[in-house]
């Protein structure tokens, strides 16, 4: 007999959850090190209720949401102007490749030297995780269009803006498509340690929520705040990125 | 079925004077091109053939304008030819058909760039042609939905829908198999004959040149050089399999084998 697929891993959940629930309820772990399953979701009702939760989300999305759009908004046509000028690829270009690497908290001392403990700060930093990975995903998706397409372009009278808008975008626009998800994901990374790493006056987001839940030894708190970074993380890429994947890959026959 | 009438006392459309092209390769400085001299005539079908390093697909680079001479002239109705234009529009080995467009707005890529249409003609046109290819009914779909023979009729009907003064075909057909390959060159046949385009064919398949051209010139290579220039005149529609298109194509074969025998 063959199950549905469901099946199999909704009881290995259940197993997992009802073996952590048992472990700590019978006393076996000490609940101040690892709260269970139960307690957690009760902070998590709590949290909903009292709106600390929604208002920390509310904070820490729109930070993320505003720092990943100016990375996109400068990454992309500096990612572009990197493919197109050699100049700019042997300086932007090489810089971005080194910038890629470093964690973007290694900013935080500058940018709060710079901006000051303020929300400037926090979207600088989430502006440096994302930037550096859109402009070489975009610089390589642009180099990496078939120079036949080109050709074909220009024999038919396209050149300068219409080569770009027309011919150049939509076919690197796969690549960029995935470097905004490469960036859309160091950004969140970026903001999670900013706002544990700093105390912000101007809003209490998810991760100082996090960070509180250490002081108060609150593991609870900790990790169902773990959860809610992973849950916005897993819905974005299902609300935003996979639909836009799923149809370019459709539309262009690249679908598995 | 008519006698082909030579095409020679046509208006020159193509005029190639001494044109000599060289690359600089890893070995130095190689000569892809030497004092290339050819008249291309109006509504004529030239098919430049010859083996691998003749230079044949840098000659259609440098007639689509994607390059440039380093000596002599190309002209196209007595203007120099230096850039891209839509009076040159090419046919490659690959249908370069773009995936993010369907069919018909692969078509209208062209056309849109065309000045002085209405937007309802250019419908029009590119309807007309693909309805040429026998696509009409392709309209919307994708190209990664279609055959290769079919992508290349796209790729055809593409290229004729700004209406060239030249089309330039880059072995068009060398990627197909060998029975959409047979209907392609029927189909080019019948356009080339209603449409009176003038075409030029580089390819390194010596039945397919003698089959379409009206003139076959035959490239040597190391440095590409005309060795000779074949007039075929043979009553079209023209098939692969007529023993007397498979005795020129002989003769052709014979001519350049003279070539490759000797030491280079």
């Amino acid at each position: 007999m063959k199950l549905p697929r469901p099946v199999i891993p909704t009881l290995v959940a259940l197993a997992f959850f009802g073996g952590w629930e048992w472990l700590v309820s019978s006393g076996r772990v000490n609940d101040v090190l690892v709260p269970a399953p139960s307690q957690i979701l009760q902070w998590f009702w709590e949290a909903l209720k009292s709106g600390e939760l929604l208002s920390a989300t509310w904070v820490t999305m729109r930070r993320l949401i505003i720092g990943f759009a100016i990375g996109v908004g400068l990454g992309v046509p500096l990612g572009a102007l990197s493919a197109q000028v050699r100049w700019i690829r042997d300086t932007i270009g090489v810089l971005a490749l080194g910038l890629q690497t470093l964690p973007s908290v290694c900013w935080v001392p500058l940018a709060l030297l710079w901006f000051g403990i303020r929300e400037e700060a926090v979207l600088f930093v989430v502006v440096m995780g994302t930037i550096w990975a859109v402009v070489i995903a975009v610089q390589e998706a642009v180099l990496n269009v078939p120079p036949l397409f080109l050709r074909a372009a220009q024999t038919m009278g396209s050149n300068g803006w219409h080569l770009w808008s027309h011919v150049i975008f939509p076919a690197a626009l796969p690549g960029v498509i995935s470097g905004m998800k490469q960036g859309w994901a160091f950004a969140w990374r970026s903001l999670m340690a900013a706002e544990i790493f700093v105390v912000i006056v101007t809003g209490f987001g998810l991760g100082s929520l996090l960070n509180a839940g250490r002081e108060l030894l609150r593991m609870d708190q900790v990790m169902g705040v773990m959860a809610v970074v992973m849950l916005v993380g897993l819905l974005a890429d299902l609300i935003f990125f996979a639909p836009i994947e799923r149809w370019l890959r459709r539309s262009r026959g690249l679908a598995r | 079925m008519s006698l082909a009438p030579s095409k020679s006392s046509n208006p020159v459309a193509l005029a190639l004077r001494d044109v000599t092209k060289r690359f600089q390769g890893a070995a130095g400085e190689v000569t892809a091109l030497e004092n290339i001299t050819l008249d291309v005539h109006e509504g004529e079908f030239l098919a430049i053939v010859g083996p691998s390093g003749c230079g044949k697909s840098t000659l259609l680079s440098l007639l689509a304008g994607l390059e440039h001479t380093n000596e002599g002239t190309i002209e196209l109705d007595h203007e120099a030819v230096h850039a891209p234009g839509r009076d040159r529009l090419v046919m490659f080995q690959q249908d370069a058909l773009f995936p993010w467009l369907n069919v018909l707005e692969n078509v209208l890529f062209g056309l849109r760039l065309k000045p002085g249409l209405s937007d309802a003609e250019r419908l029009e046109s590119a309807r007309y042609y693909l309805n040429l290819v026998g696509l009409g009914n392709k309209e919307k779909a994708r190209p990664h939905e279609l055959s290769g023979g079919m992508r290349q009729r796209v790729a055809l009907a593409r290229s004729l829908a700004p209406n060239p003064r030249v089309l330039l075909m880059d072995e068009p057909f060398s990627a197909l198999d060998a029975i959409t390959r047979e209907q392609l060159y029927g189909d080019i046949q019948e356009i080339f004959t209603k449409r009176q385009k003038t075409i030029i064919l580089v390819t390194h398949n010596i039945r397919e040149a003698v089959c379409l051209g009206d003139r076959v010139a035959l490239f040597s290579p190391h440095p590409g050089r005309v060795q000779r220039v074949f007039d075929i005149q043979l009553p079209r529609p023209r098939r692969m399999n007529d023993p007397a298109l498979a005795t020129l194509a002989a003769e052709v074969t014979a001519e350049l084998s003279i070539h490759l025998s000797q030491p280079s």
